[in-house]
């Protein structure tokens, strides 16, 4: 076992772990912070994207012992209280999700795009981006225009 | 009228908590002293297990059992079962081998379940799995569904000879024959619908806890249905009484279908709390999900359609061969029969059709509902053969269907496959869609793609669907053990606010958003007010769950008809308030008045008075809280028509989906962001089937596609944004004029994206998925 330290969602915690833990099974199952998701075992589907040090990353990619030290932020974070993120609200507003298991991954990732793209977001850039993504009830259409909508809100 | 009532794209209720991370998924949920299930399971498609050596197993780090199927038959756990009876041709039922929870000395598919082994961590669970070891003899498997009844296959189930389900004709044979011998023409064509894995989101999971006190289990799961689970688990399986299990689907990732059926999984998790006395959970990871969640579609098949010298279809007749997998899951035997035959008039008024389905038992995963559900197959075969038979005709495909639509002043329609349709408005839906799409400028399109050496391409599909399953009469008729009501319950609590608990269960549909819209607008209480509940059978009375697009159209009927009841209650109620005759009292936006007066009470204040009784009306109980149950009187018939824009580029055999135009009939819309939602996903799960996904088993019977590394799903830069608008049509069965539309895309999807591709590089048909190689190859063929 290895003890970790790290910040998740501005706080200081530690944990016990082994070698073999995923982060996502770090936030899961020792933090209780469910709102990240497991869909595959592949890296493929993107459910479980989180923030380690300002960039997204797939945790379930990722060992919890490599965390060590860093900055996690997870879709709990990102709230003030109960109101939401302008990345949030913009999949509100432009129903941007549906059964919701995807939809933290989706946030994340959009907030990565928003990074690295800006606050001014085409459809085709959005779409390519999202291809580490996968949802399976939106159609992807309304989680384009979310992103797109949030990406100019967070601009505002 | 209601601000947020029926009408308005009202944002959803449960956005707030998915969106902050509060969503409270099965896996989701631990309790204290929490095990781990972790199934062992067979890597042969199909082994006799001479021995299951479980001893270093058992004596692993933190392992509290291993379970055997011995055990599990030991303690009377029944198999699992199939619900609908299909009458075969030689006139007795369809072949129904013992389908074990946990194997029964021999495994009939990769992924059958062979042992569960419990520990206290899923990391203990899991390497404890790895030392169970079991003693195969390999037998020679039946991969392959076109062959699988051919003579000298191997035999999987003794009750099964030349594993065959059912052979199921439908329709009268001799008249058939007679139109086609006929006929001014006959066109065919011969496809396979491909084998999708459904792959909702979130995989399954289980959380089982058993009260030795109370002697009570109850299961978290990912259900669709959960009263449907409890009275299957309970009635068949003897997992435990009726009253003494209790069903959760709390939040649930998708469904498609997949969480309908009742699995080993769960019921083993079910058993295993008990027997341990410990909680125990289980989630799937997506590699068992490909493995053990129940498939879709998989038939060959063959449809001829004949016709006379004006392309009016005369006749129809269609030899299928389906794959059911190696055991019948829960509604496996409806799905290539009742769901598929009943809709191969489509929207057209052919008058005789005949069908012969050959259901077949091979070495795979157990086929079942998913997405549409049998109709998806019939929609296609019917549209391609359609396109078929305009190619044949030298007829533009648009003008072929046109002239053999169903005319709308028909309706009701009886068809001459049992289904009698409530409404519709074929042509509309066509010419919208044509409109829509720009149909009269699509040659030029296609020649300003040629210059840039992309072949452009459009298809059309011009669907109809049978859904809001279902009149429980006709249900019984067919065989089908269950009836296909649904029941709601309306409560005021005595401050006014409303609580709806429904039989049917949200995994996506925004059931809690769109039925308090349904209150909202009958009751006149703030939308903030209703809050709706489902999914637990300790709170809803028995509900028959949520498939086959039936939420809204029956369901919602079912909360309207409490919403009447309570209005019914509250004038008598207000009557005596305000010291009216009865018949004097209307009721309009929340509000009682007495006509004529300006006397008036609002709902939320006779509410009270029913749960404060002091002043109240002889004869009439306290209380202000309503249950209804709803049986509908026909399926309902959402229909359209989807128009598919494609470029393929002849040296790579890519193809891009450039526009893509649906016009549906959907009857009146509730919500309509939710239903444009909806139509997108059903959308690009179609796509999904007509480009990408296919599951792949070897002719060893070897899974190939077991993770999304080789399935293929559908992202974000596979489909452009979609056009879509609406053709509506009252359908009279339904007291709400509202029809499902869930499935719908789905169904509409995959023949116009193929047609599209068929259309663009001149070819007669191309299968499924359509990837760049099947493409590529012709093209080359085609040239």
């Amino acid at each position: 076992m290895s003890t970790i330290n790290l910040a998740v969602n501005g706080q200081s915690v530690s944990g016990e772990v082994e070698p073999r833990t995923l982060l996502v099974e770090f936030l899961r199952e020792q933090l209780r912070l469910t709102g990240t998701h497991v869909g595959c075992d592949t890296s493929q589907c993107g459910a479980c994207v989180v923030m380690v040090d300002g960039k997204s990353v797939k945790s379930c990619t990722m060992l919890a012992v490599m965390a060590d030290g860093c900055d996690v932020t997870t879709i709990e974070g990102l709230a003030e209280g109960t109101e939401l993120h302008p990345m949030q609200q913009a999949f509100m507003d432009n129903h941007g999700l549906q059964c919701g298991f995807c939809t933290p991954g989706m946030v994340m990732s959009g907030l990565d795009i928003v990074n690295r793209h800006g606050n001014e977001l085409d459809a085709d850039t959005v779409r390519r981006e999202l291809n580490g993504n996968i949802c399976r009830c939106t159609g992807y259409q309304n989680i384009v225009k979310a992103i797109r909508a949030g990406a100019r809100a967070m601009g505002d | 009228m209601q601000e947020n009532g029926i009408g308005a794209s009202v944002r959803r209720k449960e956005d707030q908590r998915f969106l902050l991370g509060k969503g409270r998924y099965t896996d989701d949920i631990n309790v204290a002293g929490q095990t781990y299930a972790v199934f062992v399971r067979s890597p042969h498609a199909h082994a006799v297990i001479e021995g299951i050596d479980a001893r270093a197993a058992a004596a692993a780090p933190g392992v509290v059992a291993v379970l055997t199927g011995e055990d599990l038959a030991a303690d009377g756990i029944g198999p699992l079962i199939c619900g609908v009876v299909v009458t075969s041709d030689d006139g007795e039922p369809h072949r129904a081998p013992a389908h074990p929870a946990l194997a029964q000395g021999k495994v009939n598919y990769v992924g059958d379940h062979v042992a569960v082994v419990i520990a206290e961590t899923l990391a203990q669970a899991r390497d404890a799995a790895e030392l169970v070891e079991v003693n195969y003899r390999p037998l020679p498997a039946v991969a392959s569904t076109a062959d699988a009844a051919s003579d000298g296959r191997q035999q999987i189930h003794q009750e099964a000879p030349n594993n065959i389900c059912f052979n199921w004709p439908f329709g009268d044979k001799a008249a058939n024959d007679e139109a086609f011998d006929s006929a001014h023409k006959v066109s065919s064509i011969e496809l396979v619908n491909n084998r999708m894995v459904t792959n909702p989101m979130e995989p399954r999971a289980a959380l089982g806890e058993y009260n030795s006190g109370t002697e009570e289990i109850t299961l978290h799961m990912t259900t669709q249905n959960p009263h449907v689970h409890r009275l299957v688990l309970a009635a068949f399986n003897q997992l435990a009484p009726e009253h003494k299990l209790r069903v959760v689907g709390p939040d649930v990732g998708g469904g498609f279908g997949a969480k309908i059926f009742v699995y080993a999984e769960e019921l083993v998790v079910g058993w295993a709390c008990r027997k341990v006395n410990r909680p125990v959970k289980w989630t799937a990871d997506r590699t068992e999900a490909f493995m053990s969640d129940a498939h879709g579609r998989d038939h060959v098949t063959k449809a001829e359609m004949a016709l006379d010298e004006n392309s009016k279809f005369l006749a129809m007749r269609v030899h299928t061969t389906a794959n059911l997998g190696a055991y019948l899951s829960t509604f496996a035997t409806m799905v290539p029969s009742y769901l598929y035959a009943f809709l191969f008039a489509g929207q057209y008024a052919t008058p005789l059709i005949y069908s012969e389905v050959k259901a077949v038992f091979t070495n795979t995963a157990p086929v079942d509902a998913s997405r549409g559900a049998g109709r998806p197959e019939a929609t296609y075969l019917l549209e391609r053969l359609v396109d078929v038979c305009a190619a044949d005709m030298e007829l533009d495909p648009a003008e072929i269907r046109r002239r053999n639509f169903i005319p709308k002043d028909a309706f009701p329609y009886q068809t001459p496959v049992v289904q009698c349709y409530d409404s519709g408005d074929y042509e509309a839906a066509l010419d919208k869609a044509m409109e829509l799409a720009d149909y009269s400028g699509f040659e030029a399109r296609a020649a300003e793609a040629k210059n840039r050496g992309k072949l452009r391409g459009i298809g059309f599909s011009s669907y109809v669907e049978a859904c809001g399953i279902a009149p429980s009469a006709a249900v019984g008729q067919l065989g089908g053990g269950v009836g296909l009501w649904e029941s709601a319950q309306v409560r005021f609590n005595p401050t006014g606010n409303v609580q709806v608990f429904t039989g049917t269960h949200s995994h996506g549909q925004g059931h809690e958003t769109t039925f308090a819209q349904l209150v909202c607008d009958q009751l006149g209480v703030p939308f903030e007010n209703i809050e709706v509940i489902h999914g637990d059978t300790a709170k809803t009375q028995f509900g028959m769950g949520t498939y086959g697009s039936r939420s809204l159209a029956v369901g919602g009927v079912a909360i309207a008809k409490a919403c009447d009841k309570l209005i019914a209650k509250g004038k008598k109620i207000a009557a005596h308030a305000m010291e009216a005759a009865e018949g004097d009292i209307e009721f309009t936006d929340g509000n009682y008045t007495v006509a004529g007066t300006d006397k008036a009470m609002n709902i939320a204040e006779v509410a009270f008075n029913a749960y404060v009784p002091h002043s109240y009306p002889e004869g009439v109980e306290p209380g202000f809280d309503e249950n209804a149950f709803f049986d509908p009187m026909n399926f309902s018939f959402p229909a359209g028509t989807h128009i598919c824009e494609v470029e393929v580029d002849p040296a790579t055999g890519e193809v891009e989906i450039v526009d893509y135009t649906a016009v549906d009939d959907f009857g009146k819309l509730v919500n309509p962001m939710i239903v444009e939602g909806q139509v997108h996903g059903g959308i690009v799960h179609g796509i999904g089937q007509a480009l990408l996904e296919g599951c792949h088993y070897d002719e060893n019977g070897q899974l190939v596609t077991a993770s999304y590394m080789d399935y293929a799903m559908p992202r974000a830069d596979n489909a452009p944004d979609f056009r879509i608008d609406y053709a509506p049509t009252d359908p009279p069965h339904n007291p709400l004029g509202v029809k499902g539309c869930g499935e719908a895309g789905a169904i509409g999807a995959p023949p116009a994206v193929i047609n599209a591709i068929a259309n663009a590089i001149g070819a007669k048909h191309v299968e499924m998925p359509a990837t760049p190689e099947t493409v590529w190859r012709a093209c080359q063929s085609a040239v």
